[in-house]
């Protein structure tokens, strides 16, 4: 693996950084989500 | 990823050709998640499935956010490659329309109350709205642009990126599919809670 940029360091880090930051943001906020509507909703079943 | 990082610099792009992996795939999957909620809309117009508009709204934060990567990896790598980072040529813009398209689409949305009058809205948003998506695609050959063309299928892609190119795409694909699925289920599961309130009397 080559991770040499040279100049271009400023451009493709942050690219790889801010698609990383919101997939791995997407998958967490909707594995969260779901994790709340089960609870809520086995809650509501148990009452 | 391991492809990409080992693959050599590209002749003209240098190095930048590594944004490539993430911004092709990204901008790919932005607008095939738009194919797949005018489909649903379509499905839920003709057949009134409440199903396909339940996969719709769940598709469209994926899709703004697919669109909002493509929008920002496309800039990151103009800047080096155009000498800026925005030009307001055919296929940028009509990509930046793809994202106000998302935006209003899950904003009619939350601002019907009425669910049954809100999916029957914003699936006709969603029809008319797929008008972008040739536009989209067809732009940098219909107007002259500094975006370049169709590589991939034409089969100008070197072997040595297409592979890394192809198995990204795959990725985002798939992630995209197993998140839409889990949102899916989180909606049904909101509504057999809300049912339940319902009948609840709360």
């Amino acid at each position: 693996m080559n991770f040499g940029m040279g100049v271009y360091g400023i451009y493709i880090w942050p690219a790889y950084g801010v698609s990383a930051l919101a997939l791995i943001g997407a998958t967490v906020w909707t594995v969260a989500a779901w994790r709340r509507a089960k609870a809520r909703l086995n809650a509501l079943e148990r009452k | 990823m391991y492809l990409g990082f080992t693959a050599p610099p590209d002749y003209q792009q240098g190095r930048t050709v590594l944004i490539m992996f993430i911004h092709v795939p990204a901008a790919t999957v932005a607008m095939s998640i738009y194919g797949v909620i005018a489909v649903c809309s379509l499905l839920s117009l003709v057949w009134r499935h409440p199903l396909s508009d339940t996969a719709a709204r769940a598709a469209a934060p994926f899709g703004a956010l697919f669109t909002v990567l493509g929008l920002i990896t496309g800039s990151l790598w103009g800047k080096p490659m155009w000498g800026t980072y925005w030009v307001w040529d055919g296929r940028l813009t009509s990509f930046l329309l793809l994202l106000f398209v998302y935006l209003g689409y899950m904003a009619l949305w939350n601002a019907i109350e009425d669910e049954t009058r809100a999916a029957r809205a914003a699936a006709i948003l969603a029809l008319v709205g797929a008008v972008n998506i040739p536009i989209i695609h067809f732009s940098v050959e219909w107007w002259s642009t500094l975006h370049q063309g169709e590589s991939i299928v034409s089969g100008s892609t070197a072997p040595v990126f297409l592979a890394p190119l192809l198995i990204m795409m795959l990725g985002y694909t798939l992630l995209f599919a197993t998140l839409w699925m889990i949102r899916i289920r989180t909606a049904i599961l909101e509504r057999r809670a809300r049912n339940l309130m319902q009948a609840g009397g709360g």
